[in-house]
């Protein structure tokens, strides 16, 4: 172990903690946006409930997706000095673009919303829920620019040791990037819809009130919807990754030599002919690169050293992704079938519904597994290694001191927000009160 | 460009100290001025709907410094490793204590946390200011103690200006009592930079305790976040120089074409968190009232 080691640790843990939350912050808010929607059209107070209820359990845990999303912007400086001084021109826009244009955005509106029920005009209040959700979405497209070009670098050259940026529309308009920001939110909105089911189905069990139901048919539709952008798009990602990510595709699929027709590999051992080639070009006699041969080609473009991902992260991660979740969009699509036209929910399927709520988020965190060790051993692909990116200057002592702090800290946080999720998810939606008229209405109806 | 985005940063940070200022004091100071639950509840609320929204002035001020002077940024956050790691500890658990203490069921926790975690940044942002100008621990020191002090004060007005009865008077008593420590310390830590910037920050801190005294809140909070305002500028006409041993600043920024592409977008994105910020505390101008 060395101060490189547990930089890397430290990113990884601070980063997939980070990403719990995310997701659900970004496919809530619109959803939640969407119950006060339908509350402000039809009038309806089951809807008002809900848009209360689910409120609260966004807002418990956006707090822990701001609190944990400030770590990650220091810790570029802080653990990855090199990297941020090699990339700060390129990669510090979309980051300082992601503050300005989305998160000022999403804070403030949500600041209003929160405490605005009883202040704002009833659209205007609907409006800072909008606001404040397509900020969240926004500040995605944002950070997934920046990581895009990590891994496929654009809009860019190299003036003395340092990137330069002669293109920010190119940087924004990465094809990388266009592939994966639609797959990253798509893939938390089934994570969101997912939470949703969850819950639902805990309530479905106890009660057969009407407000669990539409609240469970929404998701489903989200759930649905959003898993078959999340299939599109990752085919799409996938072809991208042959002509841009070679080794990490091979990596993923465990193909050592290049190979014309290659095979889909569904766990070692168990091959599908040439469905790899097909899945990565339409053409299923298209030849696909090998990590070892890669691994030759590297060598002689780059110099000595080893430029294969860990195989075994990147080969099961990738399995998990889509198993997890597309079981969780067949999950989604099943049950629109089952309960159409005003057929209840059977037992079984609202059981089946509690799945729904781990399986995606461990689907969208391998997901990024994938995305990220699959980049190694590369920060910026084909320019700078990883290991010629942390900080020189911060010791073993420093990292090892910042990393158990930041793991104690985040696991008391994890205990703490799942005790409290599960307790609101207890207390349902039947006690929210009321909203009275605004002149005697002094407390916030949400928070403090 | 590199002056504009320089100022642009200054500008980023002086915001982010005037607003959470009052965020860390109002944190700091909450259990202290309330006798029961409700009163420390109506003290949080004054900042309730805006200090997240503060919060992001720190993360645009820190975006702009990866963006514009990307050697700027990573030097002084990996020289300053732990003291930065204890700040996000601070924020962590301020902003999680805020935002969860309504929902659970015995608040002292957050209670502990917002404390906790206001205290820990407003001391360690102007130590670490304090060593950048100073590179000495004593620096550091005074520098902690002047924001802690400062931020103290600048809450306590706030919480003045936007409570009533009990809470509004002590709140009254602790601006005294940490104006009391905010000028000597400003004395001792400001003294040293001798700019007028600095001078006229000591003097607005005279000013606003000699406000407090007069019961003119609204004076009073001018005063404090006028004394923060010049306080900060006097730290980065220092930066501007010696933006870190051993950098200049041209050697830190990054090429002509990003900051111009990010001068046309800060430019066109600026005036509308102004504005929009503005009007949140334009919606919540009101005085909290204490419930029941």
């Amino acid at each position: 172990m060395d101060a490189l080691d547990l930089a890397r640790w430290q990113f990884g843990v601070t980063t997939v903690y980070h990403f719990l939350f995310v997701p659900l912050t970004i496919g809530l808010g619109i959803f939640v946006a969407g119950l006060q929607t339908a509350w402000h059209r039809t009038g309806k107070e089951q809807y008002l409930k809900l848009t209360k209820f689910f409120g609260k359990l966004f807002l418990i845990n956006f707090a822990m997706g701001v609190v944990t999303g400030i770590v990650q912007e220091f810790q570029f400086g802080m653990n990855w000095s090199e990297y941020s001084i090699f990339v700060g021109d390129v990669f510090g826009a979309p980051l300082a673009m992601e503050a300005l244009l989305a998160f000022f955005m999403e804070s403030t509106f949500l600041g209003l919303w929160i405490f605005g029920w009883d202040r704002l005009p009833k659209r205007v209040h609907l409006a800072t829920i909008w606001a404040a959700a397509i900020g969240s979405n926004l500040s995605a497209y944002f950070i997934l620019a920046a990581n895009a070009w990590m891994k496929h670098p654009v809009g860019y050259e190299v003036v003395d040791g340092r990137a330069r940026m002669t293109d920010l529309w190119a940087v924004l308009t990465n094809s990388t990037a266009l592939a994966q920001v639609p797959h990253v939110i798509a893939g938390s909105f089934v994570v969101a819809g997912g939470f949703v089911l969850a819950v639902c189905g805990y309530w479905l069990l106890k009660t057969r009130a009407e407000m669990w139901r539409s609240a469970a048919r929404a998701a489903l539709v989200m759930t649905a919807i959003a898993g078959a952008v999340v299939a599109f798009t990752g085919d799409h990602s996938a072809k991208l990754m042959y002509e841009q990510q070679p080794m990490k595709l091979a990596a993923a699929e465990g193909l050592k030599h290049d190979t014309e027709g290659a095979g889909f590999s569904v766990v070692p051992g168990i091959e599908i002919p040439k469905l790899l080639s097909f899945l990565s070009t339409y053409d299923v006699d298209a030849p696909v690169q090998g990590t070892e041969d890669l691994q030759r080609r590297f060598e002689q473009q780059f110099g000595p050293g080893d430029y294969r991902p860990d195989q075994t992260v990147v080969f099961w991660s990738f399995r998990v992704m889509i198993v997890f979740g597309m079981a969780t969009v067949g999950l989604a699509v099943l049950a629109l079938w089952l309960t159409r036209r005003r057929r209840p929910f059977p037992a079984w399927l609202s059981r089946a519904m509690l799945l729904a709520l781990p399986l995606p988020l461990v689907a969208i965190i391998a997901g990024w597994l994938l995305s990220e060790i699959g980049r190694q051993p590369w920060t910026v692909a084909g320019e700078l290694l990883t290991a010629a990116s942390v900080s020189p200057s911060v010791s073993l002592a420093e990292v090892a001191t910042s990393l158990a702090i930041f793991t104690i800290l985040y696991g008391v946080l994890t205990v703490a927000e799942v005790v409290l999720l599960a307790r609101h998810v207890r207390k349902g939606a039947e006690e929210q009160e009321p909203i009275p008229a605004a002149e005697e209405r002094r407390e916030p109806s949400l928070m403090y | 460009m590199i002056e504009l985005w320089f100022a642009i940063i200054a500008f980023l940070w002086t915001g982010y100290f005037v607003l959470e200022g009052f965020d860390f004091g109002v944190g700091m100071l909450a259990p202290l001025v309330s006798r029961n639950a409700d009163e420390q509840r109506a003290g949080l609320q004054t900042i309730g709907p805006v200090w997240d929204g503060n919060e992001v002035w720190l993360i645009t001020a820190v975006g702009a410094m990866f963006a514009a002077f990307p050697a700027w940024y990573a030097g002084v956050f990996s020289a300053f490793y732990l003291p930065v790691t204890l700040v996000l500890v601070g924020l962590i658990v301020r902003g999680v204590g805020l935002e969860w203490r309504g929902k659970v069921t015995d608040p002292r926790w957050c209670d502990l946390g917002i404390v906790v975690g206001s205290a820990l940044p407003a001391f360690l942002w102007g130590s670490v200011f304090a060593d950048l100008l100073f590179n000495s621990a004593l620096a550091a020191v005074v520098g902690g103690a002047f924001t802690l002090a400062v931020c103290a004060l600048h809450g306590a007005v706030f919480l003045a200006l936007k409570t009533t009865g009990p809470v509004r008077r002590r709140a009254r008593v602790a601006a005294l009592a940490a104006a009391g420590v905010a000028v000597p310390v400003a004395v001792a830590a400001l003294s040293s930079l001798g700019t007028i910037p600095a001078l006229a920050s000591m003097a607005a801190l005279a000013a606003a305790t000699a406000l407090i005294w007069r019961r003119r809140e609204g004076w009073a909070f001018a005063a404090t976040a006028g004394a923060i305002v010049l306080a900060t500028l006097a730290v980065f006409m220092e930066l501007r120089v010696r933006p870190l041993p051993g950098l200049t600043l041209a050697e830190a920024a990054s090429g002509s074409y990003t900051l111009t592409m990010l001068t046309w977008i800060g430019l066109i994105a600026l005036p509308f968190v102004l504005v929009y910020q503005g009007w949140t505390y334009w919606v919540f101008r009101k005085r909290v009232l204490v419930a029941g």
